[in-house]
């Protein structure tokens, strides 16, 4: 479903000015001073590998997705209360501090591996359970049930998310590691989802992800009130490919599957990928060109406020003894709004895109994403003091 | 994020006074030094300052000290309401092995320098903490600086897996 997702078309031919300017950069995303970092080159300055760390945001959102990514999730042990939870918080807000602009966490026994940050962020996540043990309304809810789904517990839930972003892997490694030490005492890891991506944005069915996405941030992603103000939500869908029955579907069949060409990524109604689809043409028999069940059809959000910004990532655990590939896709979306942004997109392709043959939901887990903070506060501030 | 200033007089200061309890006003923000700082006046401040976590027993303080000024430092003696017994230590060589004692003189951070505290090197040793310090603790300290202010800060609780050198109490 994802990557059907990441297929998405947008579709509002108005946009479509805006949507080529953003398109055409391979990281497309937000904002000049984002855009500018996404192109730095090999051998730009030290500082074009930096991303800030303090802001009304968290980083890792907006931030053009850097080549790898690991995603954890904590169980907080049974016995924590607020107290601890806030000196969690402040230790791990300390770390990303640090290794972020480069410089070793406390006490951190590998402080030459902090020296490049390789555009490191760090995106703290707030499960139902983190809410529960602070004695706090959660903000966040479990996603509904959808019948496609076939959720295994080792890949859902967890009461603390920490996303960690790099472009090179072994930053992402001594991060991990960094966070895990320091979550140790208080936390269990109930999972680690680590994930890569290509300049192409390409996932490993060869669709390339991505093509319409939330550009309007204001509206679509940072939560405008409340004590959010300045946060947001996080989907993170394990999604895995059947890649040994998509081999046995042909270039027609993959490209009626989603609805776009795979090579250019163009809708099957025009020429190139930013081409808005046009939902209405049929073919001499009068059937669609783009299928009623085509993948970017039923992902179709004709409203740029409520696009989700998805932010995924490929995985690849290897293959199974008979050598068959275990891999798909970590789908992860921001949004305002999981129940008006997500749920209806996911009710639509639940209920009937062609592209569920191939992709299944394994795994699955929802976060609140606390704002950023200042220099001296800590991420999650707003919600727990 | 976690470090704390303190301004001192060093020994060749104009006003003089007393190693240890002297009635000082409380130190200054670092904004508040004079801008063009005379060699009377040095800045003892440490960075980074943290705290091995432990249950009960002995543990260890670890940071940066750093000498602003343009005379050497010596560090005597701190205090902590962790622990009443606390020692400034060294960690060498003893018949093949490692082991850490105190440290003769105290520490010295030389002039526009910096003296580390780190693993497997001089600390703050603490000996039977009056509690356990929990990961993230904020545990204040006072370093008892010779012939000047003392230095007052705080340090984070951390857990840490090293600094597990042997402890050979009684030398002097």
């Amino acid at each position: 479903m994802i990557s059907r997702r990441g297929l998405i078309t947008g579709g509002a031919a108005t946009a479509a000015g805006a949507l080529a300017r953003i398109d055409s950069q391979q990281n497309a995303e937000v904002g000049a001073q984002v855009d500018a970092q996404a192109s730095a080159q090999v051998g730009a300055q030290a500082s074009a590998q930096v991303e800030p760390f303090y802001g009304v945001h968290q980083a890792g959102v907006a931030t053009a997705p850097q080549a790898n990514a690991a995603f954890l999730g904590f169980d907080l042990r049974k016995d924590l209360d607020r107290e601890a939870i806030v000196r969690l918080l402040q230790l791990l807000t300390d770390d990303a501090a640090r290794l972020s602009q480069g410089r070793p966490a406390l006490a951190d026994t590998e402080p030459e591996l902090a020296a490049n940050p390789a555009r490191l962020t760090f995106t703290f996540g707030f499960g139902q359970g983190l809410f529960e043990r602070a004695g706090v309304d959660s903000p966040v809810q479990e996603l509904p049930a959808f019948a496609t789904d076939r959720l295994r517990k080792q890949w859902s839930g967890g009461d603390l998310l920490v996303q960690v972003r790099a472009d090179d892997a072994v930053t992402v490694a001594h991060a991990v590691r960094m966070i895990v030490k320091d979550a140790r005492s208080f936390a269990r890891v109930r999972w680690t989802q680590r994930g890569f991506r290509s300049a192409n944005r390409r996932n490993l069915m060869g669709q390339i992800e991505g093509t319409v996405n939330a550009t309007d941030l204001d509206r679509a992603v940072w939560i405008g009130q409340g004590p959010l103000r300045g946060g947001t939500t996080l989907v993170l869908r394990r999604m895995r490919m059947l890649l040994e029955t998509w081999d046995a579907a042909d270039r027609v069949a993959r490209e009626f599957t989603i609805g776009r060409r795979l090579g250019s990524g163009a809708p099957l109604t025009g020429t190139a990928e930013t081409d808005a689809p046009d939902y209405a043409r049929e073919n001499r028999l009068g059937f669609p060109v783009i299928s009623e069940f085509a993948h970017i059809r039923r992902a179709h959000v004709a409203d740029p406020a409520l696009r989700l910004l998805r932010r995924p990532y490929n995985y690849d655990e290897g293959l199974t003894p008979e050598g068959e590939s275990d891999s798909g896709l970590l789908f992860a979306s921001f949004q305002a709004d999981i129940a008006r942004q997500f749920v209806p997109v996911q009710r639509m392709l639940a209920e009937g895109d062609l592209l569920n043959e191939w992709v299944t939901a394994v795994g699955s887990a929802v976060f609140a994403i606390p704002p950023g903070c200042a220099p001296g506060g800590w991420i999650g501030e707003s919600l727990l003091s | 994020m976690f470090s704390r200033h303190a301004l001192m007089l060093a020994a060749t200061g104009v006003a003089l006074l007393t190693a240890c309890g002297s009635p000082a006003p409380a130190p200054a923000a670092p904004s508040a030094a004079p801008a063009a700082a005379t060699a009377s006046v040095a800045k003892l401040t440490i960075t980074d300052p943290w705290v091995k976590t432990t249950k009960s027993g002995m543990t260890a303080a670890f940071g940066t000290l750093v000498n602003n000024g343009d005379a050497p430092i010596t560090i005597v003696s701190g205090t902590s309401p962790l622990s009443k017994a606390i020692e400034l230590h060294e960690v060498v060589e003893s018949g093949g092995k490692m082991v850490m004692r105190a440290k003769e003189g105290g520490f010295v951070v030389p002039a526009r320098g910096t003296h580390q505290l780190q693993p497997g090197g001089d600390h703050i040793m603490l000996m039977d903490v009056t509690e356990a310090v929990e990961p993230g603790a904020k545990i204040s300290f006072t370093l008892q600086v010779q012939g000047g202010q003392p230095l007052e800060f705080t340090a984070i609780g951390k857990d840490f897996a090293g600094g597990k050198e042997d402890y050979q109490p009684g030398h002097k």
